[in-house]
């Protein structure tokens, strides 16, 4: 019951700045158009590129911008707040607090992203539906697979990004590893070419890696790439990566309250 | 006399960025980490145009190398522009914390001080990866001396169009607090438009980004001359040339904007 109320709270805290997401919707939107047109060319030169035709591949662009503030792709979110507590110390409030200190910004960044789904994810989702006419998922199963699949999609990028704000426990400053790794997951999310395209090996890493659970995996699943046991298999996918990136973020939250009563908060 | 006072705020920009500089010093793994992730996310933003032609021989018509060019020619002149003045982008920050006052009363141009702040190297790392991708390009290009010239115009060129867009556009942030994202559609939208070929956009688009946010002139126009090619949307040839132009007008019109936006300020008396 706590955790609603944090979630809550978030979706009215970033829900103020009414502006800010109109804003964002139209870059979305602007960014959706230039990368249809792009993904247009690619497909009209090779029709069959990576087993997507040319409608898949415009409704994957629409998606991807649907994901990008959704699931955080570029870092930020919640987290980011832990890492200017932990700059400034504050975070020793964190951590006598009688509630779990992952609990408490997991919650709060859900939160953040159903708000986020609700305006940065269905804007350009619905501009893309007018101008481009992408697919829409096939079945109501699938559709509620999507969903599914968002829910670990924002778990396992929670993860991440929570590891990233905890390396201020050492560095003070997180954006540097922030930078890296938001230039990570753009890459290996498939958010800025389709995994299915990656030839090889790089492909079979790619899609190995957690950061597939952002967008691409998702995104076949809307697509109907996934059906039955396969459909099982992409979210086990997701679901064993966000208990993994939990587990360790666990293990250095210890190691990390270890650092902070050595220094005396 | 002009010309000593713009030597004097040239001096100033200096040491405004030189004093940044020292500061992020003070978190040096954050430095060079912040340095090699943002020549990461160019790079890796280069390693996907390969993949992609993995799967094709061309993109409407051009070969990988000549989209190479175009990607290289525009991420250099945004390189230059987004080192130089980025922070430009943050006055709405300034402006909510009331840093904007602080400014105004300081004998330094407002937007000297603006461009300056927070100024940081870590965008050496697109410098560079922009400067290695186009330098094969060019290795493909049969260069004579006006070739050269048009090269070396189409990066200052470049760099203008992409300040004017950069300043004129953070100028919204006079009018509305916190609509910022709202310029990166047309600097950093603009800025991927100009990795690809621009015949694969319906032609009214390419009109507009010709005539009104004129990134066309960045590399497409004079990249076509630079690759010997006819302009594949029948364009008139005399616009392959007009780059310089198109910067001046666009620094001219962000100036302007900025003026007006300056004279609009009001502080919000934080």
């Amino acid at each position: 019951m706590l955790h609603v109320a944090i979630a809550t709270r978030a979706f009215r805290r970033y829900s103020t700045y009414r502006a800010a997401t109109l804003a964002g919707i139209f870059t979305n939107s602007v960014f959706g158009i230039i990368y249809s047109y792009a993904y247009l060319a690619v497909w009209d030169a090779n029709p069959t590129a990576g087993g997507y035709d040319a409608q898949d591949a415009v409704t994957y662009v629409w998606l991807g911008q649907a994901l990008l503030m959704t699931i955080a792709l570029w870092g930020g979110g919640t987290t980011d707040d832990l890492a200017e507590r932990i700059r400034t110390g504050d975070v020793a409030i964190d951590l006598y607090r009688p509630v779990g200190i992952i609990g408490w910004y997991l919650a709060s960044d859900l939160g953040r992203a159903a708000y986020h789904l609700l305006t940065r994810g269905f804007g350009p989702t619905l501009i893309g539906l007018v101008i481009f006419h992408i697919s829409l998922p096939p079945s109501f199963s699938t559709a509620g697979a999507f969903a599914v699949s968002l829910v670990l999609a924002g778990v396992v990028s929670f993860a991440i990004r929570f590891l990233v704000a905890s390396t201020a426990f050492w560095l003070l400053d997180q954006s540097g590893v922030k930078v890296m790794s938001g230039a990570f997951a753009i890459f290996f999310s498939g958010m800025m070419l389709p995994l299915v395209l990656f030839p090889g090996w790089l492909g079979t890493v790619a899609n190995a890696l957690p950061w597939a659970s952002y967008v691409q995996v998702p995104a076949d699943i809307w697509l109907g790439k996934h059906t039955g046991v396969d459909l099982v298999a992409a979210l086990g996918f997701q679901l064993v990566w966000a208990a993994v990136l939990l587990t360790a973020c666990q293990g250095v939250l210890r190691l990390a309250t270890r650092k902070v009563v050595v220094q005396g908060g | 006399m002009a010309e000593a006072v713009r030597a004097q705020h040239l001096r100033t920009y200096g040491q405004i960025a030189w004093l940044w500089i020292r500061a992020a010093w003070q978190y040096p793994t954050s430095f060079v980490l912040l340095a090699v992730g943002n020549g990461l996310i160019t790079g890796l933003d280069f390693v996907g145009l390969w993949i992609m032609f993995a799967h094709l021989d061309n993109l409407a018509g051009f070969s990988l190398h000549e989209v190479a060019l175009l990607y290289g020619s525009a991420s250099l002149a945004l390189g230059i522009a987004d080192t130089a003045i980025g922070s430009v982008e943050r006055i709405g920050t300034y402006i909510r914390t009331g840093r904007l006052d602080q400014m105004l009363t300081k004998p330094v141009p407002l937007l000297v001080q603006v461009c300056a702040d927070q100024f940081t190297l870590r965008r050496l790392g697109r410098l560079t990866q922009a400067s290695i991708v186009f330098g094969w390009a060019c290795t493909y290009v049969d260069w004579t001396p006006l070739k050269l010239v048009v090269a070396v115009s189409m990066l200052v060129s470049g760099g203008l169009v992409f300040f004017g867009l950069f300043v004129g556009f953070s100028c919204v942030q006079f009018w509305t607090q916190d609509a910022t994202e709202f310029a990166n559609a047309f600097t950093y939208g603009g800025a991927t438009i100009t990795q690809y070929p621009l015949n694969i956009f319906p032609r009214e688009l390419l009109v507009g980004l010709t005539f009104v946010i004129p990134v066309a002139f960045v590399n497409w126009y004079p990249c076509l001359y630079l690759l010997g090619r006819s302009d594949p949307t029948g364009m008139p040839d005399a616009l392959r040339f007009a780059s310089p132009l198109a910067g001046l007008v666009t620094m001219a019109a962000a100036l302007i904007v900025w003026r007006s936006g300056v004279r609009h300020y009001t502080s919000t008396g934080s």
